[in-house]
């Protein structure tokens, strides 16, 4: 089956079956090895990308589903690395393994594209879906709100910390 | 252009002793070839892991795997910084399995830092005196009046210099000197070591590009899954090969035999196909009917029962008897009895275990991600009948280690597959057969008492440890040492072991041993602390205060070898007082259903203490609120960046583990298949991490492993001050932690 989407502004043509996912799509056909393999069920967002603007876990998105499409990967978050969210990443030296960091990545590109300056409790929401086996976690947190211009945190959610109780 | 570097027979014993000994070390003592590494033509190759283009740009080799541990960034910061180079004008390259060229290289046991210290420094610090002896022959001067800084070679005295650049051709045509009397940096001098240096993949990592074994593209490359029986060395009977074989996409389809061992080739069915979505779509019509064997009637029910068998009779062997237990609990002012049990757990690295491998003209190359290549090749060269001289391993970065890829079953099935096929060929497991298919943290059962004396004091200690094994044998990272604490500062204490065999595979996860023997001792510690009355930090403090039995003495062999890294008291009283301070213990009034918790761990040469702050709902809902982890690791953090990324992922870990994990066995099947029912923590519950690091005089050790244990029976103990609630088995998710 021929299916034709864009993907991070090139438009595609693959022949393919049609339960393939489109992480396989990505990094078999289109050699595109950023999005990254993880569970296959949607559970850990690793194989996250954009798809027409939402992030989309890759894993369980057949092909089908994405004719007429456009799909951005981690390859095509920006031209040459400067995202501010790649900066803070990089700023902040948040990976240990990085398996995971393409997905993280992404789902954090699209909490910033709808909440520009979000808070906790946004980040909360939108990144528990993208699990870090390293724990990477609050240099995640600590990297979102670097990007978005707001005021330094330790990696604390909101509401937590030793303060309120003492 | 070839120098040759020696390291002596003496340096390899020091460098041994240090260590413990080990598969890290056996190519130590070999010369040193400085080959040359493959790169630019007109980089002159200073040693095997140096390179110097004649722009002065610098590429140091990274010998050891990256499993996210940060030592692809960390053991070449040390050559750089004795080289005396500024670390912008380095770049890094991997290095394949080459032990003659690179040392041991392997990731494992925390033991990259003790190992590497001084040999990478000195690597870095030869050839630095090679650059300064040929200035000061161009220039005719003595060496001792130059002086080098951020890749230059100064000759004050006439205002006179060179660049690394200018001098690494003929550098590299000097002799190399002697390794042990190479003159290092004092400590006050580390430009390098001592600061933040980010992980020099980021960019690779953050825009996409290919980096880990997952991701390795060989032109004509095919794809395969290998269906193994769900009990463990369980081997094919029938399959039904044909349907398979008829799938779209598919090439092959095959059964491999395998053998019986549970660390060897096991088997199964191989499919490979052009695409790795055809070979496992394949895969679901794929019918096997196995012999599964014995271990088919194993479940972690009947280990359970048969540990409480065992612990109603008296031990199978003694592994420690200090004093008298017997007689001291009869006289103790109070006697706490306890029964806590650990679970299996699986490693899950994010990255599912993968290998591509290419069998042709009698010669194997591998692209694996794994912790110990020169074990993989040693093991792929038994199981194919080939010599290790004609297999090459490319390492590549692992989506994770913490301990899975020390066995390199997913390396010798590509290798078997790729021999078959003859084409380059890369297996890609799924998360269902990685989680079916690792090797486990072993479960363990510890039957505990303790007495205390009239003034509180902890006079004596028994552990009746039920684990897994045949005879005298522990199954792999099922053991206890006989020194662990509170071993000598009890001065009654009998460690006695009782096993039962086990035919599930085990073997080292993050911490391993310690990271269930912590939670028991520390949590058992707590116990005695409240029937004594007395405050957890301070009945710690003054057990650590005791004079120790003396230290055992090295048994047979070398006399002169170096005792194994001992506990010290002293530097743990250091970091327990430490964390105290940091998280205000003891001087804070919490709400009710938050309490705080201590514990402490040595492992893996690290000094341990941390506390955990946690709020328990009414309804049993634990929230950690916060973590405070005080370490000593000796004199110097050589990167501070990633030192505090493993203390915080390390404790992070622990508190996954200890809130949810568990690995069950039915049938002699793992349960558990993916993240739904084994849950890895979330960043919601990510509670902030305060890290400090307590410097002392001993050298540095490293920081993979040693922060992971002390936090699970912070936890748990916290969880006691919170609700009254003693946690005596793992995970927490299995117990009603409610309160009123």
């Amino acid at each position: 089956m021929s299916v034709t989407f864009t993907v991070n502004g090139t438009s595609a043509t693959v022949d393919v079956p049609d339960d393939m996912p489109l992480l396989w799509v990505l990094r078999d056909v289109l050699d595109l090895k950023g999005t990254k393999f993880g569970c296959g069920i949607a559970l850990c967002g690793a194989c996250t990308v954009h798809l027409n603007g939402t992030p989309t876990r890759a894993c369980v998105t057949p092909i089908t589903a994405v004719r007429g499409a456009a799909v951005t990967t981690i390859e095509g978050l920006s031209p040459d690395g400067t995202h501010p969210l790649q900066r803070a990443w990089e700023e902040l030296d948040v990976p240990q393994c990085g398996y995971c960091q393409a997905g993280q990545l992404m789902s954090a590109a699209a909490l910033l594209a709808a909440t520009p300056r979000p808070t906790d409790a946004d980040i909360d929401t939108a990144m528990n879906g993208n699990l870090c086996r390293c724990a990477t976690y609050l240099r995640i947190r600590q990297a979102i709100h670097r990007a978005a211009g707001n005021p330094a945190t330790d990696g604390a959610p909101a509401g937590r910390g030793a303060e309120e109780a003492a | 252009m070839t120098t040759t570097l020696r390291v002596s027979r003496r340096e390899f014993l020091r460098v041994s002793a240090v260590a413990g000994g080990g598969l890290l070390l056996g190519a130590y003592y070999e010369p040193l070839r400085a080959l040359g590494a493959p790169g630019s033509a007109d980089d002159a190759v200073l040693n095997a892991f140096i390179r110097i283009a004649p722009d002065g740009l610098v590429t140091i080799m990274a010998k050891n795997p990256e499993i996210g541990q940060g030592v692809k960034t960390m053991l070449p910061m040390l050559i750089a910084d004795e080289l005396d180079v500024e670390w912008s004008r380095v770049r890094i390259e991997q290095a394949p399995l080459d032990t003659d060229r690179f040392f041991g290289q392997s990731a494992g046991g925390s033991t990259a830092t003790p190992n590497n210290w001084l040999p990478m420094r000195r690597v870095g610090a030869a050839a630095r005196a090679m650059l300064v002896a040929a200035a000061a022959q161009r220039w005719g001067v003595a060496e001792s009046e130059c002086e080098t800084g951020a890749g230059v070679v100064h000759h004050r005295a006439s205002n006179r210099q060179l660049t690394y650049g200018d001098l690494a051709s003929s550098a590299a045509t000097l002799a190399a000197p002697d390794l042990e009397t190479v003159r290092l940096k004092d400590a006050k001098d580390f430009r390098i070591v001592g600061t933040r240096v980010p992980g020099v993949d980021n960019k690779r990592i953050l825009t996409g590009k290919p980096l880990y074994g997952i991701d390795v593209a060989v032109p004509g490359m095919l794809y395969a899954v290998f269906e193994k029986c769900p009990v463990f060395a369980g081997t094919v009977a029938s399959a039904n090969l044909d349907e398979v074989r008829a799938a779209p996409g598919v090439r092959h389809a095959f059964v491999v035999q395998g053998g019986t061992a549970l660390n060897g080739l096991m088997g199964g069915v191989a499919i490979v196909a052009d695409t790795w979505w055809a070979a496992q779509s394949a895969r679901r019509a794929l019918r096997v009917t196995w012999n599964e064997g014995a271990t088919a009637e194993q479940s972690s029910e009947g280990f359970a029962r048969r540990a409480a068998e065992l612990a109603a009779q008296p031990p199978q062997r003694s592994l420690r008897s200090d004093g008298n237990v017997a007689q001291t609990l009869a006289a103790a002012a109070k006697v706490v009895r306890a029964e806590y049990a650990y679970p299996f757990l699986s490693h899950a690295t994010l990255e599912p275990q993968n290998c591509t491998a290419h069998f042709t003209g009698g010669k194997l190359q591998i692209w694996a991600p794994t912790q110990t290549p020169q074990a993989g090749r040693r093991l792929v060269a038994q199981t194919l009948g080939i010599a290790e001289t004609d297999i090459t391993i490319n390492l590549e970065r692992a989506g994770g280690g913490f301990g899975r890829r020390l066995s390199n079953d997913y390396v010798v099935e590509a290798a078997w597959i790729a021999k078959e096929i003859g084409v380059p060929v890369k297996l890609l497991w799924t998360r269902e057969d990685d989680m079916r298919h690792d090797f486990y943290r072993p479960a363990g059962f510890h039957y505990l008492t303790g007495g205390l004396d009239a003034a509180g004091a902890p006079v004596a200690w028994r552990d009746h440890f039920v684990s897994f094994g045949e005879g005298d044998r522990f199954a792999p990272s099922a053991g206890l040492g006989a020194n662990e604490f509170p071993a000598r500062f009890v001065q009654n204490l009998a460690l006695d072991a009782s096993v039962m065999p086990l035919g599930i595979p085990t073997g080292a996860l993050r911490a391993p041993g310690s990271n269930g023997i912590a939670f028991v001792i520390q949590s058992f510690l707590d116990e005695l602390a409240h029937a004594a009355g007395k405050d957890p930090v301070r009945f710690r403090l003054d057990l650590l205060a005791n004079t120790p039995l003396p230290e055992p003495e090295p048994q047979g062999g070398d006399q002169n070898r170096s005792r194994p890294p001992m506990f010290d008291a002293a530097r743990m009283r250091g970091a327990l007082e430490l964390v105290a301070e940091m998280s205000g213990w003891g001087t804070r009034t919490l709400p009710r259903g938050t309490g705080m918790g201590v514990a402490f761990h040595f492992s893996h040469r690290g000094h341990f203490a941390e506390v955990v702050q946690a709020r328990v709902s009414r309804q049993g809902h634990v929230t950690v609120e916060r973590v405070w982890v005080a370490g000593d690791i000796g004199s110097e953090i050589i990167n501070l960046s990633n030192a505090e990324q493993q203390a915080q992922g390390s404790a992070l870990d622990g508190l996954g583990e200890a809130l949810g994990q568990e690995i069950t066995i039915e049938r002699g099947r793992t349960v558990q298949s993916n993240f739904d029912r084994f849950p890895l923590l979330r960043l919601t519950q990510a509670p902030p991490v305060e890290v400090r690091f307590r410097k002392t005089e001993f050298p540095p050790t490293g920081l993979g492993e040693p922060a992971l244990p002390p936090v699970i029976p912070a936890l748990c103990n916290a969880i006691f001050a919170a609700t009254g609630k003693r946690v005596r088995s793992l995970p927490l998710s299995k117990h009603d932690l409610s309160w009123s």
